[in-house]
């Protein structure tokens, strides 16, 4: 069993602080050599379930499997084939880039040259070299970012997990983080990863797992996810926004769904389950004088896998959750 | 590696797959201890206190008791110095809970607990690395000392002997602080419960004058009290008097204390969310 199938199968995890379900039966299975997506708004219990199957908190009940270890009782042999990205950047910020990877490599058995030759690898491999002697609390967040996902490939562990790796970064160094993960999983690790942005899930995810109150609400590929939401979404451009009431009246009443009306004052959108009729009702508006300027016939985005399983936008959740604290 | 594609390079890093074996919890130690000094390389600020208390106090204890305690300062130094001493340096493991306290709030515990060392390896480091600290400190204190005019009658040997035990109780002394460190939620509230341990501990005692003159009840505490006791056995060191009962005493309570707290840390590190 040096090779199971799954890196890791967890059953019913529940953490409790105080009277705060944090995470509160959370079942997932991660097929080995894939990127799993796990996805949910703040406080859904993403980097809890992270730390409870890294080992760092001890789980109140429900047990998991990892890298065919059990998380409990093996955490120790667990702890050399894993390895941790926080959410919170890992480093120590009063020591320099080389500083940081050569301390960890000192910690996992590199001795002598070999040190300073394993943290001039991973600087010059993350794009590093040039602020290896600068101290990391005068890195960029991007920088920063990087040396942290360096820090865990000192050694490279049979699992790795990513706690919201791009969460405040610019869009370049959010594909840098992308195409490292990318790498990662072709040379061989699994890498559970979790965000709230849900084009990360879709870009990089096999499968996703999307997590509400501490527990998951859908499990899935990107298509199957959006497929649960029915089989796609109509988006129809009008040429003068003064129609969209009546060409809303229309498609409705041909396709039996509420149009929903969009930011822009001349986009509507509905959900279609079959597309030949959609296809149809389409043609009815240039009959009933309203010219259309454009239309697609997609799948639903994630965003919108959430808001229907949620209820709400993951961008309208944070907000609310900001409200109420 | 240079003049790969960054692809390749990226590649190369991850394709150098296995693990060094494991090393030993000394080995672990050791690089935290190496982790503290690079802290002290890049800010050198921390040590100010280590090098201004000890002048500080020498200076200002030695003037304002020495006329009046001992008819003249430089008569009173010869008594008070190994008491600053050991004063500086108590007081300097204090900043072990409050460095660690500050540390543990911050991301990089995550990623210590989540390797493959021994457990308590982080925190004995920065205690090690606290032994430049105490060294820094009592250090200057002697120089100064020298300077007004102290004479230790055991000479170079016996400053040297006499900072040896002064690290060695204060890492058994630094438990207290590690365990607070752990313990409480802030660096203000770990400096508080900091002081009142070290108040009482520090100034009734020997440090400054003679316990002869004491009440009873406050003579049989300063007969007990740790730092009174290790002041006692420097004493002895300096003056070239020291008895092995002396030295004996002044280990009891940073040894039992290890042993007491030790563990405690460990667990409280381990319950740390």
């Amino acid at each position: 069993m040096s090779h199971p199938e799954f890196a890791i199968e967890s059953e019913g995890l529940v953490k409790h602080f105080g009277k705060t379900k944090a995470v509160n039966g959370v079942d997932l299975r991660v097929r080995a050599g894939t990127v799993y997506g796990v996805l949910g708004p703040n406080g859904a219990g993403k980097t809890t379930t992270v730390r409870m199957l890294a080992t760092l908190i001890a789980p109140d009940a429900g047990r998991a499997t990892v890298l065919g270890h059990d998380l409990v009782r093996e955490g120790d042999a667990l702890r050399r084939r894993i390895s941790l990205t926080g959410q919170y950047a890992s480093v120590d910020e009063d020591l320099t880039g080389r500083e940081n990877l050569m301390l960890l490599a000192k910690l996992q058995g590199f001795r002598g040259i070999d040190v300073k030759r394993r943290a001039d690898d991973l600087l010059e491999a993350f794009d590093l070299t040039d602020a290896a002697t600068k101290q990391a609390k005068d890195y960029s967040g991007g920088m920063r970012r990087r040396l942290d996902i360096a820090a865990s490939l000192v050694v490279v562990p049979d699992l790795l997990f990513l706690d919201e790796p791009t969460t405040g970064l610019d869009p370049r160094s959010r594909n840098q983080v992308w195409g490292i993960v990318r790498a990662l999983v072709n040379d061989g690790t699994t890498v559970l990863l979790t965000t709230q942005y849900l084009d990360e899930a879709d870009e990089l995810a096999a499968r996703i797992a999307v997590i509400d109150h501490g527990t998951v609400i859908a499990e899935g590929t990107s298509a199957e996810l959006k497929a649960s939401v029915g089989s796609g979404t109509l988006h129809v451009n009008l040429r003068d926004p003064a129609h969209r009431e009546r060409a809303g009246q229309l498609l409705t009443e041909r396709l039996g769904v509420v149009a929903h009306f969009e930011t822009d004052p001349a986009a509507l959108s509905l959900q279609v389950s079959d597309t030949a009729r959609a296809a149809e009702a389409l043609a009815e508006l240039p009959r009933a004088n309203i010219p259309v300027a454009g239309f697609s016939l997609g799948q639903p985005s994630l965003d919108e896998v959430f808001f229907a399983l949620t209820g709400q936008t993951a961008e309208n959740k944070e907000e609310n959750k900001e409200r109420a604290q | 590696m240079n003049g790969l594609q960054p692809d390749a390079r990226l590649h190369a890093v991850l394709a150098a797959r296995g693990r060094p074996p494991r090393v030993g919890a000394l080995s672990n130690t050791m690089a935290f201890g190496w982790r503290a000094l690079l802290k002290i390389k890049h800010v050198p600020e921390q040590l100010f206190d280590a090098i201004i208390t000890p002048v500080m106090f020498t200076v200002l204890f030695t003037y304002i008791f020495g006329g009046a305690l001992a008819g003249t300062p430089r008569q009173y130094l010869q008594f008070l110095l190994p008491g600053i001493m050991v004063q500086t340096v108590v007081f300097a493991t204090m900043y072990t809970g409050i460095t660690l306290n500050t540390d543990l709030s911050k991301g990089i515990y995550d990623r210590f607990r989540s390797l493959p060392i021994w457990n308590l390896s982080p925190i004995v480091g920065a205690m090690f690395g606290d032994f430049l600290r105490y060294t820094l400190s009592s250090a200057i204190v002697v120089v100064v000392g020298i300077v007004l005019g102290f004479r230790p009658a055991s000479g170079l040997f016996g400053i040297l002997a006499a900072m040896v035990l002064l690290n060695v109780c204060a890492f058994g002394f630094g438990w207290v602080f590690t365990t607070l460190g752990l313990a409480l939620r802030t660096p203000g509230s770990v400096m508080t419960f900091s002081w009142l341990f070290l108040m009482p501990l520090t100034f009734a005692s020997n440090v400054f004058v003679d316990s002869s003159t004491m009440p009873g009840w406050l003579r049989a505490f300063v007969e007990v009290n740790p730092v009174a006791l290790l002041v006692t056995a420097l004493r002895g060191i300096l003056s070239d008097t020291a008895s092995w009962s002396q030295i004996g005493q002044a280990l009891i309570a940073p040894a039992l204390v290890t042993a007491v707290l030790a563990p405690v840390a460990l667990v409280l590190y381990k319950r740390k969310k």
